[in-house]
């Protein structure tokens, strides 16, 4: 049985989007019930159990050492060594999360890993929280019920709201260029049947094409969504790896990994995210190398007296 | 005065050869230069002639997201079977020529100067 019954990859969009906007700092548990090295595995034991917790890191001053669970305890109990201080005994392999990822890595974790929690640290390497897969499900379910108000809260406004949404996914493969460009295609269309301006359309058919080749040329193969309702039109892409290692670097313009046969196409120009980013009015780019990379733009659409207009 | 050019005068270009024309009677404005796919989408102008290297499938697809509704494919390259066949679809002509890119990019600005029936 699967620790989170939720896959990070297919999932409907609405929950996708939930995984990816929800970052780990949103759903972990903090302040951390921390111990200190010198501190006996039975003191652990007592932090456990008049905190109803199953593991305890082991962290001096935001600095994490290792971690000690209920596993640990009973063995301790077994060997006759309950008084040893912590640290003779506590795992120090540990898989930590960022706490700026996005929630959808934190589940992949817990599937990849096979641990009951994560230790949590921020970007100066200190440690700020702990995931457990009951943080994930309790705020899932707490963010699932919101979001179900909110799309019910929608449906009574008018008809053509719902007639107006498009959802829409594409499965792309790596080195794919054939079918590259069919969902900027697809989207020009329908932006085009509901008379958007050209210049609009052009905005969101190019930041679609450049997230659909990235998939193609850098990516070990991936998804690409676009959601549209009269507000906006969202584009998702989501791949498997290999993640970038500097996306800061990789925002520059010019600056490219692709290979000599992707350059003689026309293509790895390092123009690509710049170019996404200069057409989407929000743009955001998610990477952990290993695990994939999560790249939204959102366009917004003209409303109320700048909407076009509607052919019967 | 306004660069105007239909797309059948490029047939007349020396040394071009026009090998998909379902759409000649369009017009077009400008033209530009570039062999970087990027580049073509974030750069060219609408109604434009597109001068490039770049003879494959995806070359029509930023063409038509951007607007250009003429190829000019350079240095004796070919057009493949499916490139022609999307630029069908797309409504873009395509032009094959053994002109380098700067060679070709002096003519169609000469195309536009002489065929120009600005207003």
């Amino acid at each position: 049985m699967k620790t989170i019954p939720v896959n990070p990859e297919q999932s409907p969009l609405v929950i996708l989007d939930l995984l990816f906007k929800l970052k780990i700092k949103d759903v972990m548990s903090s302040p951390v019930i921390t111990a200190v090295r010198k501190d006996s595995l039975r003191t652990v034991q007592h932090l456990m159990r008049d905190n109803r917790i199953s593991g305890v890191p082991v962290a001096e001053r935001g600095r994490l050492f290792g971690i000690a669970s209920i596993d640990d305890i009973i063995r301790a109990l077994e060997g006759g060594y309950i008084d040893d201080p912590v640290e003779r005994h506590m795992t120090t392999q540990m898989v930590v999360l960022e706490d700026d990822m996005p929630l959808s890595f934190g589940i992949s974790y817990f599937e990849k890993f096979k641990f009951g929690r994560f230790p949590v640290l921020n970007k100066e390497n200190r440690l700020v929280g702990i995931l457990s897969s009951r943080d994930v499900s309790a705020s899932l379910l707490v963010e699932l019920h919101n979001e179900y108000h909110k799309l019910e809260a929608k449906l009574p406004v008018s008809a053509i709201r719902d007639v107006n949404t498009v959802t829409r996914g594409f499965r792309v493969e790596r080195y794919d260029f054939e079918n590259a460009g069919k969902a900027a295609h697809a989207i020009k269309k329908i932006l085009s049947e509901q008379n958007y301006p050209p210049a609009l359309i052009r905005r969101v058919a190019v930041a679609a094409y450049e997230m659909e080749i990235n998939l193609v040329v850098h990516s070990l193969g991936g998804t690409f969504t676009f959601h549209m309702d009269p507000e906006k039109v969202e584009l998702l892409a989501v791949d498997e790896g290999p993640g970038i290692p500097n996306v800061e670097q990789a925002m520059q313009e010019g600056f490219t990994t692709a290979n000599e046969w992707i350059k003689s196409l026309g293509f790895g120009a390092g123009m690509g995210l710049n170019n996404i980013r200069r057409n989407a009015d929000d743009f955001d780019i998610q990477s952990a190398v290993g695990r994939g990379t999560t790249v939204r733009a959102t366009i917004l659409l003209p409303t109320g007296k700048d909407a076009p207009p509607q052919t019967p | 005065m306004i660069k105007e050019l239909s797309v059948e005068a490029l047939r007349c270009v020396e040394g071009w050869r026009c090998v998909q024309d379902a759409c000649a009677a369009t017009r077009v404005e400008e033209g530009f230069t570039s062999d970087l796919l990027s580049d073509i989408m974030a750069n060219a102008p609408a109604q434009s002639v597109l001068v490039t290297l770049q003879s494959h499938l995806n070359t029509v697809a930023v063409a038509s997201l951007a607007g250009v509704r003429a190829i000019v494919l350079c240095s004796g390259r070919e057009a493949p079977p499916d490139m022609l066949e999307a630029a069908r679809r797309e409504g873009i002509v395509l032009l094959q020529t053994h002109d380098n890119q700067y060679q070709a990019s002096v003519k169609l600005e000469a195309a536009f100067r002489s065929g120009c029936v600005g207003s």
